[in-house]
């Protein structure tokens, strides 16, 4: 197997008053092609800045990410922008939809942005798995917390990305929903073989994945393998 | 704890304070420039007139007038003007001037303004001639050389810059020659048929009560075709003029201020929805309704108050600028002055409009139910309905309130209100009708950026229509008032026919006539028109004498009709420029009946006649019998030779006449060339250059418009203004959209290109509603109003449409500039952030 994801001694520090924070030190990972990944952490302790580094929106002080053997240090904003759209699908917590498109508009915005031909066809069949087909033309303020993630997952398939990075997928639904959008993503994600990386508090969706990446203070403190792939 | 809430949300209450303070200026500026015309209208009143009284007649005064003015003490100094051609011998170029012949030491109060200044005096003893400071400069005469008016050539003492009694449009078309009254004799201008007036200027004692010396003498002198004039009448005609002027551009002034507070609503609107739920906690812990209310209801007169503050302030900086903007039109130099009135109004203005448009969405902190802590609820706009109509109508009478105050007629305030109403529901209304029929027929085949841009018109809390709005209200006013000026030039614009005159020969005595148009025909130019003219007043309507008329108070007819020496013609078919209302012409007359006549229709009103009733006319001392036996309606507007009353042929043949001749020059060199040949065979004769008066028209026209450009331009900042608060308010939406497209793998230049249509859309919706709407507004003006036909100006289309959506454009990228640059990180962080 290749390796998708490659972190090499990444550092990130913000200036906080006068004083300098340091919310990322030397981290080391690699990830493999269609692995599952979760990294874990409590609260402050750096997921969220490393799945932002991770996915390109922002840029490390040290060390380098790689996503497919390409450094994103040598891309610039265009550059690391066209590289998301191709091989990088994104789940969010608070689900980030378009309030003006439809379910069906939202689900394929990444493919209208590559400038994809019969982008609604893909649409259609996505919205299809994720029990929604019959909600195509409905704006994301008429569906429930739980149909709007639904839309989202269907969103981050859509563009068939090589690793999908998902935020705290289930952090703004209830106990029921969020285990149907877990599964859900976990079913997708095995049908594509997309590589997916989970950021979460919740240890028992972590345990759900092949590999785990415990964070504190910024720095790892363990990279355990928890299901051999 | 409105001060504390305010604190946090600074920055946006100060836009929202930004709306108003552009409108309050405007509205603050011209009332105290209003006010500072007006006193010094009163203080220079004397200076104006260069007299306390005037006599004045538009006949040699007759032996009662005489009387009068002896019974005065005798007059201090006297003149007459009149028109007429005058030739500058070094170049041999003429021009039609306005001749005054002074004697005595007129000017009493101001001065003759001279260059060399000894002029002013000089010129009496020299016999030389001063001459207004445009023409010396347009035709390059110097002082030394020398002027011919009539048989007389005078050598030009010194240029005329300004004298009492010589300013406006008149002298814009004739401007000013001033000669000594001993010369006037010999110009051999003083004819029969000749339109000369007579002044004779006085000193007022200085314990003379002048307003009641008008009301004693003037009605004295009406009877014998004389007129008094003091300096206080005077000003204050003159001022009534200035002031309708004043209230038409407060109006607009007014526009500008209400388009601001629909900004403030608008922006409390989106400000007090992200505050419900804050008011809901509050209540949650035992705030009351008044309390949660009053909150935000200070924060508003607070922000008004500030608003009222600093656009009195900047309409102090505005009324400096008006002495110069109106340059031009005022007859003297306006001293500046604080006027406290306007002062306070603004502040009142700033702090009631504000409150008053903000009702409405703080009314819904009224109603907001403390559940919403626990979920958000859209129920309690309906409970507030009853209210909102309430705070409508306080909106729509403080409205009228104010124009009323301004416009001093309920009707008029009533058609402003309504005028208002109309222009905002209608812009309001297409522009929610445009909204939904692009969402009901949406261009699903165009691209994603096109698509989305458009999409990104209804976002949760657009301000779309408010925007459509301001740039609509911007765009309708700049563009009526091209369309009004269009509309104005078209009904004075010369016709382009064949037979269309454009030069007019008055004054064009008996003997002369053949000559006259034979040197015309020589000339290579056809002679147009030949119509006789013969002077005459009414001595007697329908039975009663006008000497009886002119005493009766209780007269309903127009007054006018009993000084006036009318023009007459005698012909029996009528022209292009009148229309048979009533009757038949000619009609067929024995001799021995009474003549039948026809009026136009506007003086048979005036003199409260109908077909059938008689007239008894003075024809130079002869009286003759009428009878109104046709009625027509005559364009007025039509620069043409045109007549009220008309006689049929056979009856003044012999009375004494002079004539009025018409041609037609191709160009302004063929023109120039005739006139210099005319006046030098008939010194006496007038000739009208209808292709320079018009020039003159359009330039006081476009001087109004650029002024009333200058007023309206307020509208355009106001928008502006309400545009940025509108574009900051939605910033975080925006921020939140173009960082998930980021995020999704947008470029750079898509996002651009989405904000960027996404703007030029509001400014095409806008502009475009705005140009249609003042379009249509102006056809219906020029069809049922000016009865012209109207061709539209090309200029709201082709200049300002796209300089409004540039515009918008710019100041949409500029805000928008920390949006696009935001990094995709951002939407990483949670709600809120």
């Amino acid at each position: 197997m290749s390796k998708i994801l490659n972190v090499e001694h990444l550092g990130k520090s913000y200036k906080s008053g006068s004083k300098q924070l340091t919310v990322l030190d030397d981290i080391n990972f690699s990830i493999e092609a269609g692995e599952t990944f979760a990294i874990v952490g409590p609260s402050g302790s750096g997921k969220t800045t490393l799945l932002g580094l991770c996915a390109g929106l922002d840029y490390p002080d040290t060390g380098s990410v790689e996503i497919s053997g390409t450094n994103l240090g040598s891309l610039n904003e265009d550059e690391r922008a066209r590289l998301r759209n191709e091989k990088v699908g994104f789940i969010f917590q608070n689900f980030q939809l378009l309030p003006t498109l439809t379910a069906l508009e939202n689900v394929v915005v990444p493919l209208e942005l590559q400038g994809a031909k019969n982008p609604a066809k893909i649409g259609k069949e996505l919205l299809g798995k994720v029990g929604l087909g019959d909600r195509l033309n409905h704006y994301p303020s008429q569906l429930s917390g739980g149909e709007q993630q639904r839309v989202a997952l269907a969103r981050a398939f859509s563009n068939s990305p090589s690793i999908l990075f998902a935020d705290e997928p289930t952090g703004n639904l209830d106990q029921d929903t969020g285990d149907r959008v877990v599964q859900l993503l976990f079913e997708l994600n095995q049908e594509a073989g997309t590589t997916l990386v989970i950021v979460s508090h919740d240890l028992e969706l972590a345990q759900k994945c092949q590999r785990l990446l415990r964070l504190r203070g910024g720095k790892v403190i363990s990279n355990e393998v928890l299901v051999e792939s | 704890m409105a001060w504390r809430d305010s604190k946090a949300s600074g920055s946006r209450l100060l836009l929202f304070m930004a709306s108003i303070i552009l409108g309050i200026a405007a509205v603050v500026s011209i009332q105290s420039f209003s006010e500072n015309l007006e006193e010094n209208i009163a203080i220079q009143s004397k200076a104006l007139m260069g007299a306390d009284f005037i006599i004045d007649s538009n006949q040699p005064p007759n032996d009662k007038v005489l009387a009068i003015i002896d019974s005065l003490g005798g007059a201090d100094g006297r003149s007459v003007d009149f028109g007429s051609m005058a030739v500058f011998p070094k170049t041999g170029d003429t021009k039609l001037v306005g001749v005054r012949g002074i004697e005595g030491g007129y000017p009493f109060y101001g001065e003759l303004e001279t260059e060399p200044a000894e002029a002013a005096q000089t010129y009496q003893e020299s016999g030389g001639a001063l001459v207004d400071a445009t023409i010396m400069l347009q035709f390059g005469v110097k002082q030394g050389d020398s002027i011919k008016v009539g048989n007389t050539v005078f050598p030009i003492t010194g240029t005329l810059i300004s004298a009492p009694g010589t300013s406006g449009v008149g002298a814009l078309v004739a401007p000013p020659v001033i000669i000594p009254y001993s010369e006037v004799e010999g110009t051999g201008l003083i004819q029969v048929g000749s339109r000369i007036g007579y002044d004779y200027y006085f000193v007022a004692e200085p314990e003379q009560d002048l307003v009641e010396l008008d009301e004693v003498v003037d009605p004295q002198l009406d009877i014998e075709n004389a007129d008094l004039d003091t300096h206080i009448s005077t000003a204050e005609q003159l001022g009534r003029s200035y002031d309708n002027f004043g209230k038409f551009l407060n109006l607009i002034a007014f526009i500008a201020l209400l388009l601001g507070c629909v900004g403030v609503a608008s922006s409390v609107h989106i400000y007090i929805k992200e505050k419900l739920r804050s008011v809901a906690v509050l209540k949650c812990i035992g705030a009351t309704r008044r309390q949660t209310f009053l909150i935000y209801l200070l924060q508003i007169a607070g922000m008004g108050l500030l608003g009222g503050i600093l656009g009195v302030l900047g309409g102090l900086l505005l009324q400096q600028s008006f002495p110069l903007l109106l340059e031009g039109f005022l007859p003297f130099e306006v001293q500046i002055s604080l006027v406290p009135d306007a002062l306070w109004s603004g502040l009142v203005l700033g702090v009631l409009l504000s409150v008053l448009f903000a009702l409405m969405p703080l009314l819904n902190t009224w109603f907001v139910s403390p559940l919403q802590v626990l979920r958000v609820e859209e129920n309690g706009y309906q409970k507030s309905r009853k209210a909102q109509l309430w705070v409508l109508l306080g909106i729509v009478l403080f409205i009228f309130s104010f124009s009323y105050w301004l416009l001093g007629s309920g009707r008029y305030a009533s058609y402003f209100v309504l005028g208002i109403l109309v222009v905002f529901a209608l812009l309001g209304g297409v522009a929610t009708l445009f909204m939904r029929a692009i969402k009901k027929y949406f261009p699903v085949s165009w691209g994603f950026t096109a698509r989305q841009s458009l999409l990104n018109l209804y976002r949760p809390n657009n301000q779309t229509t408010v925007l459509v709005l301001a740039i609509g209200v911007g765009t309708f006013l700049i563009s009526t008032l091209y369309f009004t000026k269009d509309i104005l030039l078209a009904q004075v614009s010369l016709e382009a026919s064949e037979d269309t005159p454009n030069l007019i020969l008055l004054d064009v005595q008996s003997e002369e006539k053949l000559e006259a148009a034979n040197s015309i025909e020589a000339s290579g130019l056809p002679v147009l028109n030949n119509i006789p003219i013969i002077t005459m007043r009414m001595h007697q309507i329908k039975e009663r004498p006008v000497r009886e008329l002119i005493l009766d108070s209780t007269l309903a007819m127009n007054r006018w009709v009993l000084f006036h020496e009318f023009r007459v013609t005698y012909r029996d078919s009528l022209v292009a420029s009148e229309r048979t209302v009533e009757g038949t012409w000619p009609l067929a007359r024995k001799s021995d009946e009474i003549i039948p006549i026809s009026m136009s229709d506007n003086v048979a009103a005036d003199a409260q006649v109908k077909l059938g009733d008689t007239i008894v006319f003075n024809v130079q001392g002869v009286l003759m019998e009428t009878q109104v036996a046709h009625l027509r309606e005559v364009d007025w507007a039509r620069m043409q030779v045109n007549f009220s009353i008309l006689f049929p042929s056979g009856v003044l043949e012999e009375a004494p006449q002079f004539h009025v001749l018409t041609t037609k020059a191709p160009d302004a060199l063929k023109s120039a060339e005739l006139q210099r040949n005319l006046v030098r065979k008939f010194p006496t004769v007038s000739i009208i250059d209808l292709r320079q008066i018009l020039m003159v028209i359009e330039d006081i026209l476009s001087k109004i418009a650029w002024v009333i450009n200058f007023m309206a331009f307020f509208s355009i900042l106001t928008g502006i203004i309400v545009l940025i608060g509108s574009v900051r308010t939605s910033k975080y939406q925006r921020i939140k959209e173009n960082v998930l497209l980021r995020t999704l793998g947008a470029k750079s230049k898509q996002i651009l290109r989405i904000t960027t249509l996404e703007y030029l859309y509001l400014g095409l919706l806008g502009g475009g509603i705005g140009i249609i709407l003042s379009l249509l507004g102006s056809v219906l003006l020029a069809q049922f109003v000016f009865e012209v036909s109207f061709v539209p100006s090309g200029i709201p289309f082709l200049v300002v449409l796209p300089g409004i959506m540039v515009l918008v454009l710019l100041i949409g990228l500029l805000n928008s500039k920390s949006v696009l640059q935001s990094p995709p990180l951002e939407v990483l962080r949670k709600e809120g952030g």
